[in-house]
């Protein structure tokens, strides 16, 4: 029977039609967007598309697609066959590479060809690119919009990029709007030799050469003059961009692990997200210990093992009855010694169980959904391992 | 090759998560309590290494937490304030105030102006023996090369000025393993390994910072040899047997699950520690922290790893 959360994770991922799957790095991020999408595309139907930033090889091995790129590829349907699942919709996965994002760009807003070859040819072009306003957190930003805008999916479910402060992503699209409006662009475009006549005067130019050199700060400015030619274009798309993450369509899920880092941050970009009137959709609290451990019931019981293991006709008996599983049979005390560290160690888990008990209920105001997926027992290898893993989520 | 804590400058990273600030602040704990005048340094402004010394927020300016161990918070604006009032002489601070609004823009535009705002004045804090030693909670491992790699970049990107001709000192000192080195730390998981691997590969390749340390964090022990484990799973068998259930309560299957989990989790982790130290160049020291089972946060969490760190330092 599926938990109400579960329930309601299924009918958030039929209701929307792009999830933002967001939380701090290390938190099992990546493997919980290809699992919902695995098991959407399972379970819910239509064609999903995950977006994935830097698959782990044996996520892409898992998928059944080897290596995939920019370009979206579809997970066959012998991937499933192979876990005994029959998909009622389709799978889909692409890579975000940023490069290959920029590029596109380019080619999309340059007025003309020449423009075009200038920019990309330009040797700041890949540096700049490659750092600068965040590049990552836009690129995916914009990739999620024109997956969307393609209408071939019913579903995209993007992973996004490790970022320094969550709230990078979020403001990607802002901050781009921003640079191209801003004084310091039209400054910087401003013919080299008339900027110098006529505001050399100024104290921040002044420093500015000082402290940059005049040559790197023209080597700019070429470059800015190049890139403002495709300002029409740049800042109509970022607006597009950013109205999509306040769409209705549009929901965040936050995955977080119950440590202390990623549930602080999980609790921040909560925060975040409802200041900026985006729709929160579900937490996933991922790599929990299961519930039943910190009942006191538990406890007890392993405090009874303890005691009961220095019995000398349980061990005996024991180690009797384990002739036909293990081979030589135990001795009474090795079933000792391997009862004992089974009920001491116990109590480190219940501790580990505690905390994160506390930390859950710290989190349990921030979203309208909380499922809880356990820590797998081996690394997820294939879609059969993505599809248990999503069997916790919806 | 110098000591670990005998070094002057420390960059310690790590995929986000592992607990990079957490060793960073033991590390840092653990030269004080060798005598030495230490500086820890956060470069992201989170506050996560506020929060491991359980105090208030820390500023630009180093706050002495207790005899001998200071911590500040890295902000290139200030950074920038400082090096136009050291080295361009400019005196009144006030009247950047354009300077600053248009800042963030030049130095996001311009690649690695605002890194090497970050890394100048670590090296400047160094080259002045200020301290003894100086422990950087650096930026995660997706954007430390470009941090420590700063200056020569700016070098091949600048041709003059004054950020180029400084450059140079902050090149000697980052490319000296008698002082600096960088401490990559990771979890036995699948993604951080990966990741620390990688990360290895690009800074032999992209800068010429010494690779000082590998600290493994949150190492799970093991529960049972070999032949324990095979005894484990004959006596899992057991559980449903009257033997045990009437010698104990009905929850004793958690107990036996909580063990399975425990002991899978630890190989899978050990499977990765394994791939990690097949990876590594055999001189490269590799420390190992374990987890700890404590409900503490904070300075209780920095003390033990520190401890830890020392015990494997040895």
């Amino acid at each position: 029977m599926p938990t109400r959360a579960q329930v309601a994770v299924a009918e958030l991922l039929a209701a929307k039609e792009m999830v933002l799957v967001c939380g701090s790095g290390g938190t099992g991020k990546t493997t919980i967007a290809a699992a919902l999408g695995a098991r959407a595309a399972a379970t819910v139907g239509g064609r999903v598309l995950v977006l994935t930033v830097d698959p782990a090889r044996r996520l892409a091995t898992a998928l059944g697609v080897g290596q995939f790129g920019n370009t979206e590829v579809r997970v066959p349907d012998e991937a499933f066959a192979a876990a005994g699942v029959k998909p009622r919709g389709e799978m889909w996965v692409a890579m975000l590479d940023t490069k290959a994002g920029w590029d596109e760009l380019v080619r999309r807003h340059a007025p003309d060809a020449k423009l075009r070859e200038q920019v990309l040819a330009n040797p700041l072009y890949r540096n700049i690119t490659s750092r600068f306003v965040h590049s990552h957190d836009y690129i995916a930003m914009e990739r999620l919009h024109e997956l969307h805008a393609s209408g071939s999916y019913d579903l995209v479910i993007i992973d996004t990029p490790p970022s320094r402060n969550a709230l990078d992503l979020l403001d990607a699209p802002g901050r781009m709007r921003d640079f191209f409006g801003s004084r310091l662009l039209r400054w910087l475009t401003v013919p080299y030799r008339s900027r110098l006549f006529t505001m050399a005067s100024k104290p921040f130019y002044q420093v500015a050469d000082r402290v940059l050199g005049s040559r790197f700060l023209q080597d700019i400015a070429e470059f800015f003059i190049l890139f403002q030619a495709m300002e029409p274009g740049f800042v109509a798309r970022a607006k597009e961009v950013e109205r999509l993450l306040t769409d209705q369509r549009t929901t965040f899920v936050i995955v977080s692990t119950l440590e202390a880092a990623p549930a602080h941050e999980a609790r921040f970009l909560a925060e975040a997200l409802a200041s900026r009137h985006m729709s929160l959709g579900a937490l996933v609290l991922n790599r929990t210990l299961p519930a039943s451990i910190r009942a006191s019931s538990a406890t007890k019981a392993a405090n009874e093992l303890r005691d009961v293991a220095d019995g000398a006709r349980l061990t005996k008996q024991l180690a009797k009855d384990s002739a036909g599983s293990v081979d030589p049979a135990a001795s009474p005390s090795e079933v000792r010694d391997v009862l004992i560290e089974i009920a001491e160690r116990f109590h480190d888990t219940a501790i580990v169980a505690a905390r994160e008990a506390d930390r859950r209920r710290e989190l349990a105001a921030v979203a309208p959904i909380i499922v809880d997926t356990p820590t797998m027992r081996d690394d997820i290898h294939d879609i059969a391992g993505l599809l248990e893993l999503g069997a916790y989520l919806l | 090759m110098p000591g670990l804590l005998d070094r002057s400058l420390l960059f310690v990273t790590g995929k986000g998560g592992v607990g990079k600030t957490t060793v960073a602040a033991a590390l840092a704990e653990s030269a004080v309590r060798q005598g030495r005048r230490t500086l820890v340094c956060e470069m992201d402004a989170k506050g996560a290494l506020a929060n491991a010394f359980d105090v208030g927020d820390l500023e630009f300016e180093p706050t002495e937490i207790r005899p001998d161990l200071f911590a500040m918070a890295m902000n290139t604006e200030d950074s920038l304030r400082e090096y136009l009032r050291l080295f361009v002489r400019i005196p009144f601070v006030g009247r950047i105030g354009p300077l600053a609004r248009t800042f963030d823009f030049v130095a996001d535009a311009a690649p690695g102006v605002k890194e090497i705002l970050a890394v100048g004045k670590l090296c400047y804090e160094v080259r002045e023996r200020h301290y003894d030693l100086v422990v950087v909670d650096a930026e995660a491992s997706g954007h430390i090369v470009a941090q420590i790699a700063a200056p020569s970049a700016i070098r091949e990107l600048v041709q003059v000025g004054l950020v180029r001709d400084q450059t140079d000192w902050m090149i000697d000192i980052l490319s000296d393993p008698a002082r600096t080195g960088l401490v990559v730390v990771t979890t036995p998981e699948e993604m951080p390994v990966t990741e620390t691997i990688e990360l290895l590969d690009r800074v032999k390749v992209e800068t010429s910072v010494d690779i000082a340390a590998v600290v493994a964090n949150r190492v799970l022990p093991s529960l049972f040899s070999e032949r324990e484990a095979e005894v484990f799973a004959a006596l899992s068998k057991a559980i449903p047997q009257e033997e045990l259930q009437a010698a104990t309560s009905r929850q004793l299957a958690t107990v036996f699950d909580a063990a399975e989990l425990a002991e899978a989790r630890w190989r899978i982790g050990s499977g990765h520690l394994a791939r990690l130290r097949d990876a590594l160049d055999d001189h490269l020291p590799m420390l190992f922290v374990p987890e700890l089972f404590t409900k503490a946060v904070g300075r209780r969490v920095v003390a033990q790893v520190a401890e830890s760190l020392e015990a494997e330092l040895d």
